[in-house]
């Protein structure tokens, strides 16, 4: 009873005191009144049982399966050369907030509230090691004019779907979705759902890039609310990782990167299954692909990984058996492997 | 802004099932009425999920569109005896035991690259088809109770909607917002995964189907997929699907299962 008339206050003052910001808080305090509110906040781990070569070490180069890019992304990602991540004025480039659903690492929520009100003005979204802060506005605020400044956490505003919360997010900078080279544009957008479920948080992004994707992008992440989660921010410092002469970027032109080719022969792929495109996302691709596909007899490369097999062969290869070595991958490593130095740190 | 208010209050008022009735002083006291019985499956549904969906693959691509090699378990959470139940997949010998459907069992068949067609086979089962290895699911909602026999492919799946809202009786409209939950047990036993990744019979799947609705007028499910699996798995597998909303089932295509 208490919380519903205080949502009711809420919502008698918000319409008499704050008309601008008010639509947003009112239909927070519909969702209270109506039990579909949904308290977000908290840590919550990144399990990983998707995609975890492309979340955790990182893609092989010139691996785009399952992305929707255009020959324009190609073009970027083909010349794409991690090293240029080395570079003391990149090192602190953070990665957009659609990395959230891209990227390895856990997410902290927290609720900003309105000091008299108590409403919800936004949702903040860690930052963590190299991914943007994501500030969600809950108060119904507009967004900013399409000449304002993008950033890397661009500018979301959020509204209840019933127990879904479902954010919209413009004034994107362009930045990497994949961390071997597959870019997003300026020209971006992104639509996201968080969904809770008991103690899981399903984050869903569609982003949609007229620049370098085909189709609107999906991807979906689920969380688990977990106490002893740690999501550390790590300061940047950018330091001379690798000594190059003055103005050296690194880079392939354009058909000379010799590493393309590995990929899709590491797993039998044909060339073009490997390059993406929408059409090869949807069931009558792999349909007519497998009617030809005759997979490798054996893993060889991150067969165990994110398994809790994985110490056994620490990511790397084929899963051994208890008794056998250990054998490097044979091939080039992935586009994002760790530099043996430390990660560039940041402030 | 008094108006609005006004407005905001009477609807929120009747949201809650409140104020519809006049209760005036003096009015002789009304005859408690019989509760409403809840209503079925489909007269609660808070959304729509009928329909023909595609499942669009940009997520563990070389997992779910083919088939992959021996011995890939990435992103799996699993045990030494599902490694080496794994390690011994064969599956032509699945194919003369006439098991080419091991990897379509429900925990399965969600990730294959595969369209779905979801109706309601009466008001209380929503009946989904897949036209990836010809496979039907049946969600039970309301209080049916699973009829016990042997284990098969499929299961058995109860089915709820979980809306969150209050103060909601028999005779009120459903809400608009909401997902379906079902929770599938009695499973045979088959694959997470093509290559033979196992699950057992004792594999509990606890999915979460959310419909979201875009700007651009597309509409997806997101399913929330949850394995639980005492004999080959360490912890909950947890992963995500995500279905988009055709126009119409002219790409339906039903193909039998494939060991390969």
């Amino acid at each position: 009873m208490l919380r519903t008339l205080t949502a009711w206050a809420t919502l008698a003052s918000l319409l008499t005191v704050a008309p601008a910001f008010a639509q947003g808080q009112v239909q927070e305090a519909q969702a209270r009144i109506q039990g579909t509110f949904i308290d977000l906040s908290g840590t919550w781990a990144n399990r990983l049982h998707e995609d975890w070569i492309e979340r955790a070490p990182g893609p092989h180069i010139g691996d785009y399966t399952g992305l929707p890019i255009n020959d324009e992304a190609r073009a970027v990602a083909d010349a794409y050369q991690v090293s240029m991540q080395n570079m003391p004025e990149r090192q602190c480039i953070l990665y957009t907030t659609q990395y959230i659903v891209m990227g390895p690492q856990n997410l902290r929520i927290q609720q900003e509230l309105d000091p008299i009100s108590g409403a919800v003005v936004a949702f903040h979204l860690s930052g963590t090691v190299d991914r943007a802060v994501h500030d969600i506005w809950m108060d119904g605020r507009p967004h900013p004019s399409p000449s304002a400044p993008h950033t890397a956490g661009g500018f979301s505003t959020g509204k209840w779907e019933g127990r879904m919360l479902t954010v919209t997010t413009t004034h994107l900078k362009s930045g990497l979705v994949w961390r071997n080279g597959v870019p997003h544009s300026d020209q971006a957008t992104m639509v996201e759902h968080y969904a809770r479920h008991e103690n899981m948080l399903t984050v869903t992004m569609i982003l949609t890039d007229p620049v370098y994707w085909e189709e609107p992008f999906i991807r979906s992440a689920t969380f688990e609310l977990d106490a002893n989660t740690r999501v550390l921010p790590e300061p940047c410092e950018p330091q001379v990782e690798i000594p190059r002469p003055p103005g050296e970027v690194p880079h392939y032109l354009p058909g000379a990167n010799p590493y393309l080719a590995e990929f899709p022969k590491m797993y039998n792929l044909p060339v073009e299954a490997a390059r993406g495109g929408a059409k090869t996302t949807y069931p009558e691709y792999g349909k007519a692909l497998r009617s030809t596909y005759k997979a490798p007899d054996k893993c060889t490369v991150y067969c165990c990984g994110g398994t809790p097999l994985a110490a056994m062969n620490n990511n790397q290869g084929a899963c051994r058996a208890d008794d056998a070595p250990a054998t490097p991958p044979a091939t080039a490593p992935p586009a994002a492997n760790p530099p043996a130095s430390p990660p560039a740190r940041r402030q | 802004m008094v108006y609005v208010a006004a407005c905001t209050f009477t609807s929120l008022a009747a949201q809650q099932g409140r104020g519809a009735a006049p209760q005036g002083r003096g009015a002789a006291p009304a005859a408690p009425a019989a509760p409403a019985p809840p209503p079925t499956g489909k007269a609660g549904a808070p959304v729509d999920l009928t329909g023909t969906w595609v499942s669009v693959v940009t997520e563990d691509w070389r997992w779910r569109m083919i088939t992959p090699p021996k011995g890939d378990y990435a992103s799996l959470p699993i045990t030494m005896d599902a490694k080496k139940a794994a390690d011994a997949w064969d599956p032509a010998k699945d194919e003369a035991a006439g098991e080419a459907c091991k990897g379509y069992g429900a925990p399965g068949l969600m990730r294959q690259p595969t369209r779905l067609r979801i109706t309601w086979q009466d008001d209380n089962t929503m009946k989904m088809e897949a036209d990836a290895g010809t496979q039907t699911r049946l969600f039970h909602f309301g209080d049916w109770k699973a009829p016990g026999g042997a284990p098969s492919i499929q299961g058995d799946t109860t089915a709820s909607w979980e809306t969150g809202a209050r103060g909601r009786g028999g005779n009120q409209p459903p809400p608009m917002f909401g997902n379906l939950k079902t929770v599938t047990k009695n499973l045979k036993p088959g694959y997470l995964r093509k290559n033979g990744v196992p699950y057992g019979d004792k594999a509990t799947l606890t999915e979460y189907w959310d419909l979201m609705r875009q700007p651009n007028g597309d509409q997806w499910i997101v399913i929330t997929t949850v394995v639980e699996d005492p004999t080959y798995l360490s912890r909950t597998w947890i992963t995500s699907l995500n279905f988009k909303k055709e126009a119409n089932g002219s790409k339906w295509d039903p193909s039998p299962c494939s060991a390969r």
